[in-house]
């Protein structure tokens, strides 16, 4: 970008300030750290000039909006059309109590749904499962059966909304449910628009609430991408989420790395099962933190969608540029919340806010500040969509298209994490991709390293949070929190087997049975889980019948 | 020769974020103790069965899904049917101030919250440890 | 009851906490193991060892359930390595037996490797020693097979179980060089993998090399996550166990184990004579300078230590 007569002089003259002003402040005033990184372990300079980014080529590099390689953004106007959408992940106990707060988020002017579904429901138990106890309507609402759906989304017109749910191993059973649902609604599955998680590989290496094997798990997710690119054309098929891996110790590079490669896992596994790449890969859509570290948060979402950009484009073969458009949905770090002076979490959750937007984000979810004590009351909800709404209307950065850009720093930090995720996909392209980097251990080491280094880090002073170990004060914890009601796992139970009386049994168990033949055989298991759920099969069931089928995954733990 | 703390990690109930336990279970290691890691989705009786079997002289257990009014006091009872009583019970998580006095009350002799250096909880079960 | 009644009537914790007693070199649990040791040699013990990654938790898990099906009770004595900088373990083998650690007929037990000298060993067999008081058919030992000690372990069983992985590549050539020869029964596990065929011949060809074999070692393929081939595999054991039985090899086997423990033992107990002769350690580090400043040889310096105990 730059011709090589002036960067000469550059340098010279940059050797030049070293020399004559730097050394000497230096010897007056020492900078506060020998070595200064980000959290991904790249060394950052004092200052960064027209030197570091000496070979860029804007056109190739970054392009322009809405064209690849889509460095600066996937949308041709980006926020200057219409702004993100701002989603908060919601759902507690039953489905009455969720259904009241998604109402009041739509009130308080969220423009799309996102559903938390508890643990039991993540993992395909009813509520009335042993393994179940304790846990029903704790982390998000639970989920038996159709009729707790047709609660959760009563009066709410599934045409107008896009509605995005957090589940992964029995996604097709409760994207089965919303179908049917939106059926009885009079809306066609045609008209749909949301997306399901998914997201399998990252089960098994960070958040574990997986059910089947790997093999039987990415079948019934490319069942679920044959079944919808006919379907239901508008839905996202698939989340592909680096947050939780995030979440578990990744460091930024890992975190874009590692999914990266999962949507390889992705691609090359419906490929396989026969699907042409652009019927599939336009409704692939992405998930990714956005931590404190804002520069290389930003570098980090613009070198994620070149990336992705490039390995659709070069590696396969995509024709549509839809394909290689990396579209994502962000969330605010849980983990940088502290328990410590809950308040300040408000200030993190801005500058995350902040990094997520200038780095291009589709939708984006704000934590709430007492997230790191218990689920957030209804004020800490609001207080966090207000944080978006504050940095859509009042900061401005939203009136023009990736202002960071041709930044020195950004562009250096883009181009070096790039690289560096890159290194890791090549890695885990020689140990045989991702699955198989999974079963070896070599992903969750490595992020388990880096959670480790961090703490360690945060222990010895080298990396200060605030208020938790500096800054800090004694203070009382007893806050008002939200609690849910220990009665709404006997209330669950009830509702449970009130339905199972009421429901035709014998239809139940001839299309347990037909899913189980179809399951053994190869067929695409999405209509007939589609079946189960009309007849009021229960979560629990349907998945039993898959569990007897396809086993159940073994965890690998590396330590 | 000497006798290392034996540490039983679990991870009860169903929820997936193993973090926090993994960044214990390693610095305990460092710490000269041998810790058992159970794995995800223990059930109270896994965990007491496990407990048992290894003799640990500690049961840290870690929830972040908030089941912990359930099944914190659920192993505590059972390791006590069982007549291991000599066992420090310890847990830690997203667990709120308020449920603390309760878990205690029921017999788990101190929660860790979010924040808590891995130094402390080496320290705490090097002085609190029965035997 | 007092622990050793308990430990007679089958009590678990009694069982757990003599197995502590021992690990910690207690003189109490050496007392109770006395007492009882005319009752021992029931247990049938077999070693199970393999590469890193091998999948030899996970064959164990399925080998006892197996066992538990055919009636029998099972003890597992799963051992990882302790870092020798810091003393402490991270012991996660227990995590893919998990299921089995409710059934009674299963007590599972994880050591960490420890110190030296013989640590270990001495901390196996009387491992093994209250789990025979204890009341089990079978005892599996599973490590892995890298140190010396371990390897030590492992041939202190009645048959020896090699886990093999396809397409290990040099692996095997380093596995052949140290523990090869005392396999009994190899198992290739993760046979669903390409090149478990290949892997099998390779074992095949280095058994062929070794003429003088009395007992060919059988080479199965197995799958522990799919269980399949673990009845052929616990077939397999029970084979080679009849056949150190009828031709007199299982008393030779025992007999020479007996003669390495007592040797052991008697080792130790020496050391820990002369050590405390020597005042702990000052008298060593003495001779130690001594020697290190050439005013001494070490072989003047063994005869004066050992002249302390004459």
């Amino acid at each position: 970008m730059f011709d090589d007569e002036k960067l000469k002089n550059l340098k010279s003259s940059k050797e030049e300030w070293q020399k004559k002003t730097i050394d000497k402040a230096i010897k007056r005033f020492p900078e506060r750290k020998e070595k200064f990184s980000t959290t991904s372990e790249i060394e950052v300079e004092r200052l960064y000039t027209p030197e570091n980014i000496g070979d860029l080529d804007y056109e190739k590099d970054l392009g322009y909006p809405g064209e690849y390689p889509y460095t600066r953004g996937v949308q041709p106007t980006m926020y200057r059309g219409r702004l993100w959408t701002m989603r908060q992940y919601a759902g507690f106990a039953t489905a009455e109590e969720s259904n009241k707060r998604y109402k009041y988020l739509l009130e308080q002017g969220q423009t799309g749904l996102s559903v938390a579904f508890d643990l039991p429901t993540q993992i395909g138990y009813d509520s009335d499962h042993p393994l179940s106890a304790g846990e029903v309507g704790k982390v998000g609402v639970a989920i038996d059966s159709l009729k707790d759906m047709e609660i959760l989304f009563d009066g709410i017109p599934l045409d107008k909304v896009s509605t995005s749910m957090t589940i992964n191993a029995p996604a097709s059973v409760l994207l089965a449910m919303y179908i049917a649902v939106a059926e009885k609604q009079g809306v066609s599955q045609d008209k749909l628009r949301g997306t399901i998680q998914n997201d399998i590989l990252k089960e098994y290496i960070a958040r574990g609430t997986y059910i089947f094997p790997p093999e039987p798990s990415m079948r019934l997710i490319t069942d679920v991408f044959e079944y919808c690119s006919k379907n239901v054309p508008k839905w996202n098929t698939i989340s592909i989420s680096g947050y939780h891996i995030r979440e578990a110790g990744a460091t930024a590079v890992q975190e874009i790395a590692f999914t990266l490669a999962d949507g390889i896992a992705y691609v090359e596994a419906a490929i396989e099962a026969g699907l042409d790449v652009d019927d599939f890969a336009p409704r692939l859509s992405f998930f990714f933190n956005a931590h404190n570290d804002l520069l290389e948060e930003v570098a980090k979402f613009r070198a994620a969608r070149r990336l992705w950009a490039k390995i659709m484009k070069e590696r396969f073969n995509a024709k549509n540029e839809k394909s290689m458009r990396l579209k994502f949905h962000t969330q605010t770090a849980g983990s940088t919340l502290t328990a410590q002076q809950p308040d300040n979490n408000i200030i993190r959750v801005t500058i995350q806010t902040l990094a997520a937007v200038l780095g291009g984000t589709q939708s984006l979810h704000t934590n709430s500040k007492d997230e790191a004590l218990a689920l957030p009351t209804e004020d800490a909800v609001r207080i966090a969509l207000r944080t978006q709404q504050i940095v859509a209307h009042e900061s401005g950065v939203t009136e023009t298209i990736d202002p960071l850009a041709g930044s020195y720093y950004i562009e250096s930090l883009t181009n070096e994490m790039e690289k560096r995720a890159m290194e890791y996909i090549k890695k885990i392209d020689e140990l045989g991709g991702t699955p198989k980097a999974i079963e070896k251990g070599y992903i969750q080491k490595e992020i388990q390293n880096s959670a480790y280094k961090y703490q360690m880090e945060i222990e010895s002073n080298d990396r200060i949070v605030v208020g938790v170990n500096k800054f800090y004060i004694e203070e009382d914890h007893k806050k008002d929190i939200l609690r849910v009601d220990p009665e709404v796992e006997k209330l669950q139970n009830e509702k449970l087997s009130k339905l199972k009386s009421e429901r035709d049994s014998e239809k139940v168990q001839n299309i347990l049975k037909e899913l189980k033949k179809a399951a053994n055989e190869d067929k695409n298991l999405m209509p007939y889980i589609l079946s189960a759920v009309k007849e009021y099969a229960t979560l629990g069931e349907i998945c039993d019948v898959l569990r007897s089928v396809f086993g159940e995954y073994e965890q690998s733990v590396i330590l | 020769m000497d006798m290392p703390i034996r540490v039983l990690v679990a991870k009860p109930g169903l929820d997936g974020h193993d973090r926090g336990a993994k960044v214990i279970a390693r610095s305990l290691r460092d710490a000269g103790m041998e810790v058992i890691y159970t794995g995800l989705r223990q059930t109270p009786e896994q965990i007491v069965a496990a407990a048992i079997q290894e003799d640990v002289d500690v049961v840290a257990m870690s929830i972040l899904s908030g089941a912990h009014n359930h099944l914190f006091p659920k192993v505590v009872s059972l390791l006590k049917e069982e007549g291991a009583d000599d066992l420090l019970i310890i847990g830690g998580g997203v667990i709120p101030e308020d449920d603390i006095p309760k878990l205690k009350e029921a017999g788990v002799e101190e929660i860790f919250t979010p924040g808590t250096s891995t130094k402390d909880v080496v320290n705490y079960i090097k002085e609190h440890v029965k035997r | 009851m007092n622990l050793e009644e308990k430990l007679l009537h089958g009590d678990k914790r009694a069982c757990a906490r003599l197995i502590t007693m021992v690990e910690n070199n207690q003189q109490e649990a050496f007392e109770i193991i006395k007492n009882h040791y005319n009752k021992t040699g029931n247990s049938y013990v077999v070693g199970i060892t393999g590469p890193p990654g091998s999948g030899k938790s996970t064959l164990t898990d399925r080998l006892t359930r197996e066992l538990l099906n055919r009636g029998k009770k099972v003890g597992i004595i799963a051992i990882d390595p302790t870092s020798p900088f810091t003393g402490g373990a991270i012991l996660g083998d227990r995590i893919r037996m998990n299921d089995l650690s409710l059934n009674k007929n299963v007590f599972i037990r994880s050591m960490g490797t420890r110190g030296s000298l013989g640590g270990l060993s001495k901390a196996t067999q009387g491992a093994i020693k209250i789990l025979d008081i204890y009341g089990v058919d079978y005892i599996f030992v599973e490590t892995v097979g890298v140190g010396q000690s371990e390897i030590d372990i492992v041939k202190a069983a009645d048959t020896v179980l090699m886990v093999m992985v396809p397409n290990l590549g040099d692996d095997i050539q380093a596995i052949k060089a140290g523990i090869m020869e005392i396999a009994d029964i190899f198992a290739i596990n993760k046979s669903d993998i390409d090149g478990a065929d290949k892997t099998q011949v390779e074992i095949e060809m280095n058994l062929d090399l070794n003429e003088e074999m009395d007992y060919r070692p059988p080479v199965l393929k197995v799958s522990a996550r799919k269980k399949e081939g673990i009845s052929q595999l616990v077939d397999s054991i029970l084979d080679h166990k009849e056949f150190l039985e009828k031709t007199g090899k299982l008393k030779d086997r025992r007999k020479r184990n007996t003669e390495i423990e007592i040797l052991n033992l008697v080792e130790e107990g020496l050391m820990n004579i002369i050590f405390s002769k020597m005042k702990r350690k000052a008298i060593f580090d003495e001779i130690i300078e001594s020697v290190m400043s050439r005013e001494l040889d070490p072989y003047t310096a063994k005869d004066q230590i050992i002249k302390l105990i004459k």
